[in-house]
């Protein structure tokens, strides 16, 4: 092929097409990229007891919601409009679902900025923020990167974060079995350990979600689903040519 | 799909050697330099209606199909697709023998239609082309009563012996095509005022009334609006528990819709053939995939 691997969706012969699919794909990194800055402050308003920004990241989640209704009914028309086949077909499938998995990314933030605000307001807790902070950014990171190989087109890089989402299920374990020593120690603990706890679970799940946009990017690549299939399975379909 | 381009080296290069930028010229996906013989996907069956084994078809010096191998199976609807002058309708009109009318066309490779060769010096073409019905871009009905049109194959044939047995031919016909109850009043009209959609399913109608093993169908479609369209494609999907089918179609959209497997011809190559779903969502071939997402055709 002589493009690039960012214009194989750009060389239809209907202009107005490659048009379509230009916007479906600069739309959807839009909302990926504010979806990763939610993450980010919401974890930033926790760690450091910023009430004010937990709101802020409460009252941009409908900025989020937004685009997700926009970005599906672009994705709606661009099927009735082009019947897109192929790896046209398969961008605006993956998108359509992609989109689900930022928007609830969208809610995980906003559930930990929730948190963030109510535990502001009793000062700074002594358990569990490590544990957070490392893990919040490990899922962030793993958010960027998927978006990444999404711009890209890298099913390398997606079936990395694959693997990298096995990681973050061990942090969290391990996270959760510290959290219940404290909580064991000292029972006035417990409330905020659970809360903490609350957040790791957000957390966990958007590491979840960036793993669903990974699986997403290797079936636009390969045109194969590698949803609830084993790792070497997804590792022979990345790696074939 | 997505390989690094070679003409970039190329460029780097010309860049090297002089300071001047050479623009490289732009690679387009139909300039794909296909090697002859070579498809990807499933191009053979088990027990296939038709065998097809590295088929030539030249008219005069002009190669129209190139070395073309494919199985076509029992009661399969596969369909052609490619751009114009791919080859598509040269090689579904080999299947029954409409070439042999054309001068300069000359036919090499095996054909077999379960297991015997349709190009066979003592073959019967007549006898072929009753199990090899053909119908075609724009629906051509006789200038003849509704029932003649449909009469016409039996009685040559010799297939029904007593007037009751041809009224029985005319309406199973009628039926299968489904078009009986809109005739069933009028089938001394002139076939020539039914509409577009009507002849076309008078013509398949016309086509099964000598029971056919295999329709070939040109374009049935191309000339009728999406009413009739959807109707010929049901009655498609319908005649595909009796007949084999085979279509070529300029509607991806149909390909996708009707089809078990789909084939992709390009300039005289068959370059993909493939089950249909496959086809629509991950073709194997860069060409394939150019053509069926409209990037050129």
């Amino acid at each position: 092929m002589s493009k690039g691997k960012e214009d194989v969706y750009g060389d239809h012969i209907s202009n107005q097409f490659n048009h379509d699919l230009a916007g479906l794909k600069a739309e959807f990194l839009k909302m990926g990229g504010m979806v990763e800055q939610q993450v980010h402050d919401a974890v930033k308003a926790l760690v450091e007891s910023d009430g004010q920004l937990g709101e802020e990241v409460r009252a941009k989640d409908r900025e989020v919601d937004k685009l997700e209704i926009e970005i599906d009914e672009e994705a709606t028309l661009v099927i009735a409009r082009r019947q897109p086949a192929a790896r046209d077909l398969r961008l605006v499938i993956s998108v359509i679902k992609m989109v689900a998995d930022l928007e609830r990314v969208g809610d995980e933030a906003k559930k930990i900025a929730k948190l963030a605000v109510a535990l502001s307001d009793e000062g700074k807790a002594p358990h569990g923020y490590v544990e957070i902070r490392h893990i919040g950014e490990h899922v962030a990171n793993m958010l960027r990167d998927s978006l990444d190989a999404f711009a890209r087109l890298d099913s390398r890089q997606a079936l990395r974060i694959m693997k990298e989402d096995k990681r973050v299920d061990e942090e969290y374990k391990a996270a959760t079995r510290s959290l219940i020593t404290f909580m064991m120690e000292d029972p006035r603990n417990i409330s905020r350990c659970m809360s903490v706890m609350w957040v790791l679970r957000a957390l966990e799940r958007v590491g979840d979600h960036a793993c669903n946009l990974a699986e997403n990017v290797i079936f636009m690549v390969k045109g194969e689903d590698v949803r609830h299939t084993p790792m070497e399975e997804a590792e022979r379909i990345v790696g074939r040519d | 799909m997505n390989t690094m381009n070679p003409g970039i080296s190329a460029e780097a290069d010309a860049r090297h050697k002089s300071d001047a930028v050479i623009p490289v010229a732009e690679e387009k996906p139909e300039d794909t330099v296909i090697e002859e013989g070579k498809t990807v996907g499933k191009a053979f069956a088990d027990n296939p209606k038709y065998k097809l084994r590295h088929v030539d078809v030249s008219y005069g010096d002009d190669r129209a199909i190139k070395n073309i191998s494919l199985d076509i199976g029992r009661n399969e609807v596969i369909s052609f697709i490619g751009p114009s002058g791919c080859g598509k309708s040269t090689f579904l009109r080999c299947l029954n023998r409409m070439n042999d009318s054309i001068e300069s066309c000359r036919i090499t490779g095996q054909l077999l239609l379960d297991d015997e060769d349709i190009y066979a010096s003592k073959k019967d073409v007549v006898e072929l082309r009753a199990r090899v019905g053909m119908v075609f871009q724009k629906p051509n009905p006789f200038p003849k009563s509704i029932y003649d049109n449909v009469a016409y194959g039996p009685k040559i044939h010799g297939l029904a012996n007593r007037k009751a047995e041809l009224d029985d031919i005319v309406e199973n016909s009628l039926r299968k095509a489904g078009l009986w109850n809109e005739v069933k009043d009028r089938l001394d009209a002139n076939a020539t005022g039914m509409s577009g959609g009507q002849q076309q399913r008078l013509c398949i109608a016309r086509a099964i009334a000598v029971s056919p093993e295999v329709i070939l169908m040109d374009e049935p479609c191309s000339a009728l609006d999406p009413i009739a369209t959807a109707r010929i494609e049901e009655l498609i999907s319908e005649m595909s528990k009796s007949y084999t089918i085979v279509i070529v179609t300029h509607s991806m959209q149909q390909a996708a819709r009707v089809s078990h497997r789909t084939a992709y011809f390009h300039l005289g190559h068959l370059v993909e053939v493939n089950e249909t779903n496959k086809v629509f969502t991950s073709p194997q071939h860069d060409l394939t995939e150019s053509y069926i997402t409209g990037r050129f055709g």
